[in-house]
């Protein structure tokens, strides 16, 4: 028996949303509307992409949404009040992430503790960082950030791939190349399969710990600075609740929570069926924007209920083969 | 056949020891492997086998003993250190990702790579040229998941090999194979032995031990029982080896009262089985009597007492309680009528260690009662001090966590633990394991005790000679079937070997 592989799923749900909106409203299917969706979702594909990685590995990184938080905040004020130029800044914030992922892969594989629990430590100690350095909203005039506003690719049909979004494809496809290609993405499999086996087959597991957390991190600080791109500011409240989009995408794009199963393309498949549902409800305009977090929930249900079903249906089949021998 | 004069061993092992506590899981072990020999390392549960292999492969660090591979003293202190050094392991369990592609699992760590980049092709030319050397012929892009347990086994050891290991330990490796699977496996180990890698074959299948090794050791309580080559050890002898002591020391000993039988019946099962698991069986318990059921490991001992409890579903036969039909479809159904099982694993299945023990003693009565009639705190104390009373629990504290207490207190807590439900039939599975002598002799005082009381016991141990202690019937078991039931004067370790080995005996001798 083989069933469909669910990326191939999430990317039906996706051509059939999209074409059930595009009959509802012809105006979806412009390369306008697809330009802004990729655009208003950047940041989200920029964090889900590393998120993969760390929920493939078999651990879960709650702190994304803290670090994009903490990101815009300490660009603000490098930039705004510091005077520091902006790209020695960014340097700096995404260098501040990636050791502050270490940290936390480090302390989850020397102490043996739980992912969800060291990075719920992380997200509100990133979180409080961020009110430590300021508590309100901070506009960024830098020039750059109205030349990186105004660059964008004109796409036929009058859209706009603004440079946000370029960025964003970019990392997805460099994500791709990374999980699917290398020995570390092999690991990154490897580990989400069994961490014990893989130690046993000689596997420095510690270290691709602190790398898949260092990676999570690195990725949500520069999805910060995209995100600071996006509304011009830095605010210590911005971002609140991103590590759970940020889930939800992975997992409607096909990612096992359990570990061990996953494409970084299902991931931005997710970001756009969320994305698209956004798009839907701007569209009809009667109807509440939560109505996002409806749609979505009930995609996220329907997407572990088909995976755990997949997962059962593998193991009955691979019982009914040994008792075939037993 | 002689393979020349004493060929010098691959891997040496002299005075080997190590303890768990005050649990001696080891003591003074030599074992010794040749290269190119299939060497058979035998005993049943408990004996040492597992915590061998363990330190030998450095999960385990030894107390005391010499490790030697071609000559020189290795210590490897992780199964990485070990396989460096070229001793690899494959379990039972194999230690390999099904999630991932068989080429993926050969190469994990080292896959032949261009800028970095994976080369696939590459890597799923030499895996599937790697496998064919092993009779394999498979597609090792689909994920290993997907293949049945002997080719998942032959991956493992292919792998292995690869990673140039010349003492290859296969832990059980054909307990989930199938007889076409097994052939696979065994023409893959022929194979290796022939290039000169040194394989201890760990088993409880007599039968493939007299087909594919060169020499047996044989491990019992820890200690070394002796080293023999296969093809001169007659099965029964080998059986004796693993299961008895010296039958002098052992004929006198039994204190089991001789008209038990006699009593009324508790429980009877008639054509009871489950079909793969264990053939359809007819036993009846009677009050105040001891039931042992002997064989080797995997004979359906286990499985019996599962059955009996409940805990595996019977798809043949009835089950009659004090001559009533009854149903015992889950464990649950079992304790509603009065039974209680002790089950092997006591640090698994049994105790929970960060419990007290008055908390661990009165977990049965309470379930049994219900949670909308809860136990009063001094009802349980009360319970707790006269179990501890009575089968003398030390140290007599009612409100120590179990995890702190030794192994035999333990298995006392547990027993209290059922007796506290005043249960018709209990079940005891290797009720003596890894319990010092001590003890050992006032479990088995106790077990008499109970049953005087009126009682039914079904009792698994791997002891003979305890089992002849005690039991009023014997129940001998082999190859998932009851084979014989010995009562009264014929129960003896002589004619429990005899009933184990009887079919196998003719060719073990034969071969």
């Amino acid at each position: 028996m083989k069933g469909l592989p669910p990326v191939v799923i999430t990317a039906i749900v996706l051509v059939a949303g999209f074409a059930i909106c595009a009959t509802q409203y012809p105006n979806i299917a412009s390369t306008r509307v697809v330009g802004n969706l990729l655009t208003d979702n950047a940041f989200l594909g920029i964090v889900a992409t590393g998120m993969t990685f760390v929920i493939i590995s078999g651990g879960i990184d709650l702190s994304v949404g803290s670090v994009i938080g903490f990101t815009t905040v300490f660009v603000a004020i490098a930039i705004e009040r510091l005077g520091i130029p902006p790209w020695l800044a960014f340097v700096a914030i995404l260098v501040i992430c990636a050791a502050f992922g270490a940290a936390m892969g480090g302390i989850i594989h020397l102490f043996d503790l739980p992912p969800f629990i060291v990075t719920l430590a992380g997200m509100f100690l990133a979180r409080g960082a961020s009110f430590l350095l300021s508590t309100e909203s901070i506009p960024i005039n830098a020039p750059i950030y109205s030349t990186v506003s105004d660059f964008a690719l004109r796409l036929p049909g009058g859209g706009r791939l603004t440079a946000i979004a370029i960025i964003m494809l970019i990392v997805i496809a460099a994500g791709a190349l990374l999980l699917h290609l290398t020995r570390f993405g092999a690991n990154v499999y490897a580990l989400g399969g069994s961490r014990a086996t893989t130690a046993l087959m000689g596997i420095p597991v510690g270290s691709m710990t602190v790398r898949i957390y260092m990676l999570s991190s690195a990725l949500s600080g520069l999805a910060g600075i995209v995100f600071s791109f996006y509304t011009a500011a830095g605010y210590s409240l911005s971002a609140v609740g991103v590590e759970l989009d940020t889930i939800a995408a992975v997992v409607i794009g096909g990612t096992l929570l359990t570990g061990g199963q996953g494409t970084v393309i299902g991931t931005f498949l997710g970001i756009l069926i969320q994305g698209l549902i956004q798009t839907y409800i701007t569209f009809d305009g009667t109807l509440s924007s939560w109505w996002t977090k409806i749609v979505t929930g009930v995609l996220l249900f329907a997407f572990i209920a088909l995976q755990q079903a997949i997962i059962v249906l593998a193991r009955r089949s691979v019982l009914r083969r040994a008792g075939a021998t037993s | 056949m002689q393979k020349g004069p004493d060929p010098a061993p691959l891997l040496d092992v002299r005075g080997l020891a190590k303890s768990f506590g005050a649990l001696r899981a080891l003591q003074d072990v030599d074992f010794t492997l040749r290269a190119g020999e299939i060497h058979a390392l035998l005993g049943e549960n408990g004996a040492g086998k597992s915590t061998l292999i363990k330190v030998v492969t450095g999960v385990f660090a030894r107390d005391a003993g010499i490790v030697r591979l071609d000559g020189a003293e290795i210590a490897p202190r992780s199964a990485k250190a070990a396989l460096d050094c070229g001793i690899a392991t494959v379990y039972q369990e194999v230690n390999l990702l099904p999630n991932l592609s068989v080429a993926q699992n050969l190469f994990l760590g080292r896959q032949p790579t261009r800028l970095g980049v994976v080369r696939q092709a590459e890597m799923r030319r030499r895996a599937t040229a790697l496998l064919q050397e092993f009779g394999l012929h498979i597609d090792v892009a689909a994920p290993l998941g997907n293949y049945s347990v002997a080719v998942q086994h032959v991956t493992a050891i292919a792998r292995a090999v690869d990673l140039s290991a010349r003492v290859l330990i296969l832990d059980e490796p054909t307990a989930s194979l199938d007889r076409h699977e097994v052939e696979i496996l065994f023409r893959v180990m022929r194979q290796l032995a022939l290039r000169g890698i040194g394989i201890v074959f760990v088993s409880h299948f007599l039968d493939q031990v007299y087909e594919i090794s060169d020499r047996i050791t044989v491990l019992r309580n820890g200690r070394l029982i002796g080293e023999r080559e296969t093809a001169s050890l007659p099965r029964i002898e080998l059986i004796r080896m693993m299961l008895g002591r010296e039958l002098a020391e052992t004929t006198g000993e039994r204190v089991a009262a001789p008209a038990h039988g006699a009593g009324e019946a508790c429980v009877s099962f008639e054509g009871y089985g489950k079909a793969g698991t264990i053939a359809p069986f007819d036993l009846t318990l009677h009050h105040g009597e001891v039931v042992g059921l002997a064989g080797l490991l995997g004979s359906g001992r286990t499985e019996t007492a599962r059955l009996v409890f409940g805990a595996e579903r019977a798809d043949s036969g009835e089950v009659k309680v004090e001559g009533r039909a009854a149903r015992l479809h889950s464990p649950r159904d079992a304790v509603a009528y009065g039974f209680g099982y002790c089950p092997e694993e006591r640090k698994t299945d049994g105790i929970i260690a960060d419990l007290t023990v008055r908390e661990n003693i009165v977990l049965a009565l309470q379930a049994r009662r219900g949670l909308h009639r809860p136990l009063s705190r001094g009802e349980q104390d009360e319970i707790a001090k006269r179990f501890i009373e009575l089968l003398d629990i030390r140290p007599p504290d009612p409100e120590r966590p179990i995890g702190l207490l030794s192994g035999g207190n333990q298995q006392k807590v547990l027993l209290a633990r059922w007796l506290a439900t005043s249960p018709r039939l209990l079940v005891l599975d290797e009720p003596t394991r890894g319990i010092d002598v001590g003890a050992h002799a006032e479990i088995i005082r106790l077990i008499r005790e109970f049953c005087d009381k009126g009682l039914a016991l079904l009792v698994i141990s791997s002891e003979l000679d305890e089992i002849v202690t005690y039991s009023d019937r014997v129940v001998v078991l082999r190859d998932r079937v009851h084979v014989e039931q010995l009562q009264g004067d014929a129960i003896d370790v002589t004619n429990i070997l005899a009933a184990i080995a009887a079919d196998g005996a003719a060719r073990g001798a034969a071969s």
